[in-house]
């Protein structure tokens, strides 16, 4: 194994796509994510094809990754909320040309300009997709620096394998905190890019990258293809962590920051005799339902720990399709919630009995 | 013998434009000027929002269609991506001067080595007309129904002249094809925005003063007149930059 | 028995805070410990108060925000006022005593006064009251053993500035005996 190094998140992030072949990075600052581009402005013009751009502004820098991705190459940009809602537009192009490429939101407080401490209330933008039309990105929610790197890798295999966009939705906590980080990343898998613009050398037809489609009935077609797609992602990319969940009664629901927290609670709550469980979301789109349903089954009732004014609770609500209470246990604009606000919630939902 | 012949960078796809829309002709002048060039199979061109939006039909290399006024954001990843390409955008008034004018200006300062062909008809042609960033002053639109009154909506952008400011810009030319002889010349303007990109020479943008007969109302040759007497004056044709002719000129 | 230890760092911006708090991280790391550093982030780096969390442990960390310290480094008034109250009943907090005029109010916790700044400026390296501190720290924490420090030191020391690494061990040296 590969010897540990102590890592700030985002150059976790930045450091792992290097790893995973990216060689081309767009961005404009934006606090608290702007260690991704200052580390990659250092690192990119000394690796061979390396480009490092900072663009003019959010919106430019998400159209250049549109044009480097549909080159075939691996391309990521990052940034935080308010500068996502920006580069939604684009986004929803490269959805719509099936097109991979790594977006990174480490996440700030909202709405409008908010704040610049972390916050989780971006969940239903990156999981219901931000822009315009019907399409998905397949969310990936590190909780510690060693993801912020392993998942980052996994993202960018995972946009080549479906051709669509993948976002890292992590936040400011995970950005700059510093853990230890193995760099032991594994296989950059490979793709064959038939469609990608490489010029047709005038061997081939051409190939146009496109999202326009004004027949209805084939706009249609795409769409019913597409998610065809995502059905099978579904099926098979989600992913989870269950933490102590064997005998739990009451469950907790939280991803990245709010799930190590969580753990805390969850802890304390088993010294005090009350069986307490976590599950922890990995991928937030798609969303882990097959183990929130097995959980349905078995615990007395959930709680959802959310940085946001409660986005996530509405998807433990469908997985569990109401089956037992879920309640929210949350902080907004830039707060984290405490252990102990955690403990007091379960507290309260042990005291609910086989309502 | 001679044989007027479509050129080969121009697919078999039916245009779609109106008639008396000069579209077709600056598709063609590109198209030959590919050809000539010998680089339609390392060309990638980005096609814009508005009436050429579907460009990436008619030109035979790769191609690729861009969120309005984003073409040279999408050219500059893939020219960054691979520098070997020959990489341009087409672009309406509305897309380039208006909702892209930030990408337009930031890539001439980047000095991106990517050719821009811009078509200015002073109108919005493909949602039915409305006022644009180079529609004159006076001039009736379903936008600016008693005219442009400047006092209101401001003044037209002189997009050549503006350009011609920014640092990092090359070469910038404004041309017309209204008659044969500016047709070559802006063919030639064209021929050079590419070569100098070839030569690694840097932003090349060739604004071509175009018509659009349907959203003026009025015939096609009416049009050409429209565009001699109003927008010629406003928009004085010529070189506005060429930095390597100053370079040699000293 | 398993240890662990969280300790806030706390003071002015400058004053090299998250500096000494990422040397301690590494420190623990060097021993094969789990460790976490957290910082206060945005406008309040430039000259206002800044801090760290770091919390070194042999088991897995799970929340890496410290709500209730064991150990607290206070150098300059502010950090104290504020966070004095936070301590863990029968922690400890450590006071740059040269710059903090007040004694603590609390008598449920260990305190330290050392007079960190005066000691760096006889020491003529006036900028490393933070490594004196980081040295008392080091002392009175015991998930870290003090030894090995040229190495931990390494980590954080930028490559540039390696003639550096000497100053700050004579630094935490002075804090450790002080």
């Amino acid at each position: 194994m590969a010897e540990k190094v102590l890592m700030k998140g985002n150059e976790a992030i930045a450091e792992a796509a290097i790893m995973a072949g990216c060689r081309h990075y767009f961005g404009y600052p934006i606090t608290p994510q702007t260690e991704v581009a200052a580390y990659m402005a250092k690192r990119m013009p000394k690796i061979e094809g390396g480009v490092f751009l900072q663009a003019e502004s959010e919106i430019a820098a998400i159209n250049m990754v549109y044009g480097v991705a549909a080159t075939g190459k691996r391309v990521m940009t990052s940034s935080s909320s308010p500068g996502i809602s920006l580069k939604s537009e684009g986004i929803s192009y490269i959805a719509g040309c099936d097109l991979p490429a790594l977006i990174v939101n480490v996440q700030r407080g909202g709405p409008g300009l908010g704040g610049i401490q972390p916050s989780q209330s971006d969940y239903f933008q990156a999981t219901r997709g931000s822009g315009h039309g019907d399409y998905h990105l397949i969310v990936l929610a590190p909780a510690s620096v060693q993801e912020m790197a392993s998942l980052t890798f996994k993202a960018f295999n995972l946009a080549d394998k479906y051709r669509m966009p993948t976002m890292i939705l992590a936040d400011g906590t995970m950005g700059q905190m510093m853990e230890p980080v193995s760099l032991d990343m594994g296989e950059v898998e490979t793709y064959e890019k038939p469609w990608a613009l490489t010029g047709t050398n005038m061997e081939r037809e051409h190939n146009i990258v496109n999202s326009l489609s004004l027949v209805p009935e084939e706009l249609e077609k795409f769409n019913f293809e597409r998610f065809e797609k995502y059905k099978a992602i579904e099926e098979n990319e989600a992913l989870c962590e269950e933490f102590m969940m064997e005998d739990a009664e009451i469950c907790i629901a939280a991803f990245g920051i709010a799930s190590r927290v969580s753990k805390n609670a969850v802890i304390e709550a088993r010294k005090q005799g009350i069986k307490a469980g976590l599950i922890r979301p990995i991928t937030l789109w798609p969303f882990p339902k097959k183990a929130f349903a097995k959980a349905a089954d078995k615990v007395k009732s959930f709680i959802s720990v959310e940085m946001s004014m409660g986005q996530m609770i509405e998807d433990v609500k469908l997985a569990t399709e109401c089956k037992k209470p879920v309640t929210l246990c949350n902080r907004a604009g830039g707060m984290i919630p405490s252990p102990e606000q955690v403990l007091e919630a379960i507290i309260e939902a042990n005291k609910g009995g086989d309502k | 013998m001679v044989v007027f012949d479509k050129p080969h960078a121009l697919t078999d796809a039916p245009l779609h434009y109106c008639p008396g829309c000069t579209h077709g002709i600056i598709h063609r002048l590109v198209a030959e000027v590919m050809d000539e060039l010998g680089i339609e199979g390392k060309s990638i061109g980005v096609a814009p929002v508005g009436c050429s939006v579907m460009a990436y039909n008619y030109f035979g290399c790769d191609m690729i269609q861009a969120a309005h006024g984003r073409a040279p954001a999408v050219a500059t990843g893939i020219k960054r991506a691979d520098p070997s390409k020959v990489v341009f955008t087409y672009q309406g008034d509305g897309d380039l001067a208006a909702i892209g004018t930030a990408e337009t200006v930031h890539s001439a300062a980047r000095r991106e080595n990517i050719t821009v062909i811009f078509v200015n008809n002073a109108i919005y042609g493909m949602t039915g007309g409305q006022m644009a960033p180079t529609t004159l002053p006076g001039q009736v639109t379903q936008t600016s129904p008693y005219g442009r009154d400047v006092s209101v909506a401001g003044y037209p952008v002189k997009v050549a002249e503006l350009l011609s400011n920014v640092d990092g810009a090359a070469y910038i030319e404004r041309v017309a094809v209204n008659n044969v002889k500016n047709i070559n010349k802006a063919k030639k303007a064209i021929k050079k925005a590419f070569q100098n990109q070839i030569d690694g020479k840097g932003f090349s943008l060739v604004e071509v003063l175009s018509t659009c007969p349907t959203n003026w109302g009025v015939t096609p040759e009416k049009a050409l007149t429209w565009l001699e007497e109003n927008m010629m004056p406003y928009y004085p044709l010529g070189v506005y930059k060429d930095i390597y002719a100053e370079e040699e000129t000293k | 028995m398993s240890k662990s230890c969280s300790i806030l760092f706390a003071g002015f911006g400058g004053q090299g805070v998250l500096f000494a708090g990422k040397f301690l991280a590494y420190k623990g790391l060097d021993e094969g410990k789990q460790v976490s550093w957290l910082p206060s982030y945005g406008p309040e780096m430039r000259g206002g108060t800044a801090n760290c969390s770091v919390i070194i442990s042999d088991d897995p960390i799970g929340s890496p925000i410290i709500s209730e310290p064991d150990i607290l480094v206070a150098m300059n008034l502010p950090s104290l006022d504020k966070y004095e109250s936070t301590v863990k009943k029968g922690g400890k907090i450590i006071i740059d005593s040269s710059l903090i005029g007040r004694k603590v109010e609390r008598d449920d916790v260990e305190v330290f006064y050392v007079p960190a700044t005066e000691l760096a400026n006889k020491n003529n390296t006036p900028k490393l009251a933070n490594m004196i501190i980081a040295g008392k720290l080091m002392k009175e924490c015991d998930v870290i053993a003090y030894d090995h420090m040229r190495e931990a030191l390494a980590h954080v020391v930028s490559a540039r500035h390696q003639d550096m690494l000497e100053v700050n061990l004579g630094a935490i040296e002075i804090g450790y005996n002080a």
